[in-house]
């Protein structure tokens, strides 16, 4: 099975701070990017699975993320919520080409 | 196929077994739930905390829609099952709706006892039940002004007291001469009864209640000795009964509940009865261990796990009102056969009454001072035989007999009642897990995550757990799971290697993790920040969101804005440019707030540099864990009683001190004479004018950790005043954990030691001037940030997607 992907441009690198999320509007969808100590992008849904808390407003520490609203915290790479808590979000695959931050959405 | 489980009645009896079910054989029912009330299955439990206004609906919730859905569970609510077919295996609805079960489980719990008295019927008249009582009680305190609860117990003080948060008049009427009979003695009862007279409650002791007076509406009651009371509410509280109807029709056979065997089994093969609705060896049950103990029963025995037949169980009980300690366990009456041992310490009213028969404690009653009670619960619960101590003794914690109790507790004995965690799931947990701090205990398991009652018997079990590899003195509060040091050993090293940034401490002081986690960093930074002022800078990325926007994030994801307004005062200009700004950025909601401010709220957040711009206000910090406000009253300026110039002295307060880094939020108060309306007596610190001087109070909290604030000492200028605020709030700044609010802090170092330091000339000094270097770096955020462009664009717009070329 193919899954089709669509590569979409989200911004430039300078757009993005260092060590936190930018909420990303695409389309319907809302995304979390953040850019992680490491300079990696990540993408997640920008929803908490516990009360709907804005993620991309949250701590960000090594690969996870600290939803704002309650404290949930959650992977980064895999959107699974860590024990005591339990949850998931969507993940989705970043890009950087030169200056330039791209998410693959699933077309 | 699979077979087919019916659960009636969605509560925390019914919801406990079907999850032990899934733990036990996640695969072999499928499964269908009904439940009358509209709400998944919520802690009922903590319904008089939701009343008493600490805790939202939404945190009660114990299990959400979407656990039903990733369980594969069917769930009716809003949908009450009225018949049993036990002939056919159907269950019918009170929609119609018929569906066949191999397995029926009953949990359809309690209803409040009204009494049967003429009148009761009346509209304002309700009981204690249910979120939707809850939520009749707080829109009565928004009309009305005068309450009534029927009922002395354990639910009747706890909605007492949940409606005097409301600001309503209460009554409580009880027909025995002391409160809560069930389960405390005369002299705990008076005790009770002191206490909670001293919060405001009235009580009409030794009263038979005979008629709810009113029209259609509840307007008073009437009492057998003929006098009555005026009240536009009451809440019936006087006890409940099991709610056996469904049962009784059904043709299983009932008595005071429904009659279940030792394994939960109904007289009608295939049908078990579980909670408050059961009545199980004559005896029923209204509190959550026992109905947990059920569960586990129930599920074992449904799943052919051959579990060890339910005997009953011993109950206790804790009152959740704030400022009340009650414990009570067992049978705490003592007679020819049982004996007491009491300690009654009339000054600091402190009572403990143990009851032992034999050599084997039976009951205990205590008030003032309950921590140990969990630990002498369990002796009652293990039966353990005492004959080779002083009974005195075992009131004393560092009791030999505490790890032979933890040893012959049973693995499924629930040690923590709010979150239904059992002795063997932490056992299971520090063994798997390699876990050696109570944190990590709480963390893994949720046990003593909620209220916080049964922490030392769960500490008690982890050191038993860990043996005699652990060393109980290296039990300590450390800051965060991810580090094993205390906050002042982090700031020993700190200064001791000079440590610079957040990261740095994590890598020089291994942290476990890589980064920290959302306690920690935030606290580092505070931590660097206070010890370095001018060389440190502030780390963004370890701020909550709050902090790094200097705005409040709301549940939407909007954010509110609070202007500073000095002591709480304003002008026309102000006033209109927060109107302007309320109509072009088309503000939902202006309020006022508690401290005297405005705010407004509902602000887009790329609206937020724009908004500050046109206020051109500086931020009021009502985010910040900083000095929020300082309250005034209106002073010699304009009141008749006022004896200083508050207004000017708490400008002056707010001018000097705003910005401030403080490891909690700081609220201050000026009021200018002992009436008191700027409310000095429940803030960090709080002044009150007096002819010739002014008195200073510190620790005073209006929160959550309610507390008057200790006279720290007068002083007879303004510029006094202000050096001692100085003083004081520089050694709370050195001296506080992260998020210690003052209330905790001054409990925690004992007043007599901050007014000695505050007192001792050259210690104040010093304060004095580390304060003013602390406030030189002030830099007001709004402007900082709305004037910076990269900090504009990156921290406040959206980025929006756009298709790519390639």
């Amino acid at each position: 099975m193919t899954v089709s992907v669509v590569k979409v441009h989200i911004g430039t690198l300078s757009d993005f701070p260092m060590q936190l999320g930018k909420t990303v509007e695409a389309g319907t969808l809302e995304l979390a990017v953040f850019q992680t100590s490491q300079q990696q992008f990540k993408a997640i849904e920008n929803r908490c699975p516990h009360k709907g808390g804005v993620l991309a407003e949250g701590m960000v520490s090594g690969d996870y993320v600290f939803c704002p609203m309650h404290d949930w915290k959650i992977d980064l790479s895999s959107g699974n919520v860590q024990a005591p808590d339990d949850g998931c979000v969507k993940t989705y695959e970043t890009l950087v080409e030169g200056n330039e931050v791209f998410v693959l959405l699933p077309s | 196929m699979k077979e087919r489980l019916v659960l009636v009645g969605n509560g925390m009896a019914g919801i406990r077994s079907i999850e032990n079910i899934l733990k036990m054989d996640s695969e072999r029912f499928e499964m269908t739930v009904f439940g009358s009330e509209p709400h998944p299955n919520y802690n009922r439990i903590l319904l008089s905390k939701v009343l008493q206004g600490d805790t939202k609906v939404e945190d009660i919730t114990l299990n959400d829609w979407n656990w039903y859905e990733a369980h594969d569970i069917q769930l009716f609510t809003n949908e009450t099952i009225v018949k049993i077919d036990t002939e056919n295996q159907t269950v019918t609805s009170d929609q119609g709706r018929i569906v066949p079960y191999d397995r029926l489980i009953l949990a359809t719990g309690s209803l409040p006892f009204i009494l049967p008295i003429p009148g009761s019927d009346k509209k304002g008249v309700t009981g204690f039940r249910t979120l939707q009582d809850t939520e009749e009680m707080v829109s009565a305190s928004h009309k009305y002004k005068k309450a009534a609860v029927i009922g002395g117990g354990l639910l009747g003080l706890e909605a007492a007291r949940g409606l005097l948060n409301l600001g309503m008049e209460v009554n409580v009427i009880h027909l025995c001469p002391h409160l809560m009979e069930r389960q405390l003695d005369p002299t705990a009862g008076q005790l009770l009864q002191k206490a909670l007279e001293e919060q405001g409650m009235n009580f009409l002791l030794g009263k038979k209640t005979t008629e709810i007076l009113g029209d259609t509406r509840v307007e008073g009651l009437s009492f057998s000795d003929g006098s009555t009371l005026e009240t536009d509410l009451v809440v019936m509280a006087v006890g409940i009964k099991p709610s056996k109807m469904l049962a009784e029709i059904s043709g299983l056979e009932v008595n005071k509940g429904i009659i279940v065997n030792d394994f939960m089994e109904t007289s009608v093969p295939g049908i078990y009865a579980v909670g408050e609705c059961v009545e199980h060896r004559g005896q029923t049950y209204g509190l959550v261990a026992p109905l947990y103990d059920q569960a586990n029963v129930l599920a074992g025995h449904i799943c052919d796990m051959n579990p060890a037949p339910y005997k009953g169980s011993v109950m206790s009980t804790q009152l959740k009102v704030s400022g009340v300690d009650v414990f009570s366990a067992g049978d705490f009456i003592e007679n020819d056969e049982k004996k007491a041992i009491k300690i009654f310490d009339d000054q600091k009213s402190i009572y403990q009454k143990l009851v032992f028969q034999q050599n084997r404690l039976v009951g205990a009653v205590m008030f003032g001072e309950t921590s140990d009670g969990p630990r002498l619960f369990s002796y009652i619960r293990e039966g353990i035989d005492m004959s080779d101590r002083e009974k005195v003794s075992v009131l004393t914690s560092n009791d030999p007999a505490q790890e032979s109790t933890i040893e012959s507790m049973s693995n499924d004995h629930i040690v923590c009642g709010c979150n239904g965690v059992s002795k063997g799931q932490i056992v299971e947990a520090i063994q798997k897990e390699g876990l050696t701090t109570l944190q990590e205990v709480k963390q893994c398991t949720s046990a003593s995550r909620s209220c916080g009652g049964c922490k030392p018997v769960v500490e008690e079990i982890l050191w038993h757990t860990l043996g005699d590899g652990a060393n109980r003195t290296a039990q300590k509060e450390t800051i965060c799971a991810c580090t094993t040091l205390s906050r002042d050993e982090v700031i020993h090293e700190i200064k001791e290697k000079g440590l610079q940034h957040v990261k740095e401490v994590m890598s020089v002081l291994d942290w476990e993790t890589e980064e920290g986690c959302s306690k920690c960093r935030p606290a580092l930074n505070y931590y660097l920040g206070m010890l370095q002022p001018l060389e440190y800078k502030d780390e963004r990325s370890s701020r909550y969101v709050n902090e790094r926007l200097h705005a409040n994030i709301q549940k939407d994801g909007t954010y509110s804005v609070v202007p500073r307004m000095y002591g709480g005062v304003t002008n026309a200009n102000d006033l209109r440019k927060i109107a302007d700004v309320v109509d072009k950025y088309e503000i939902p909601l202006v309020k006022m707030t508690g401290g005297q401010r405005i705010d407004l709220l509902g602000v887009k957040k790329e609206d937020l540099p724009k908004v500050w711009e046109d206020l051109d206000m500086p931020s009021g910090y009502a985010y910040g864990k900083s000095l929020r406000t300082v309250k005034t009253c209106v002073g010699e300026q304009f009141c008749r009683f006022g004896t200083q110039d508050s207004m000017a002295l708490g400008i002056a307060l707010e001018k000097k001190f705003e910005g401030l880094a403080t490891p909690h939020k700081v609220k201050l108060a000026v009021s200018a004479c002992p009436r008191n309306c700027a409310e000095s007596g429940i803030k960090d610190l709080g002044i009150v004018a007096i002819e010739g001087g002014f008195e200073l109070y510190a620790g005073g909290n209006g929160g959550t950790h309610l507390r008057a604030g200790d006279l720290l000492m007068k002083v007879s200028t303004a510029e006094e005043v202000e050096q001692v605020a100085a003083a004081y709030l520089q050694y709370y700044r050195e001296t506080a954990n992260y998020l210690e609010r003052t209330s905790a802090w001054v409990e925690r170092l004992g007043l007599d030691h901050i007014q000695s330091v505050l007192l001792d000339d050259e210690k104040r000094e010093a304060l004095i001037q580390r304060m003013d270097i602390a406030l030189s770096t002030y830099d007001e955020p709004w402007q900082e940030l709305r004037e910076s462009q990269k900090a504009t664009k990156q921290l406040f717009q959206k980025a929006t997607a756009s298709v790519s070329i390639n």
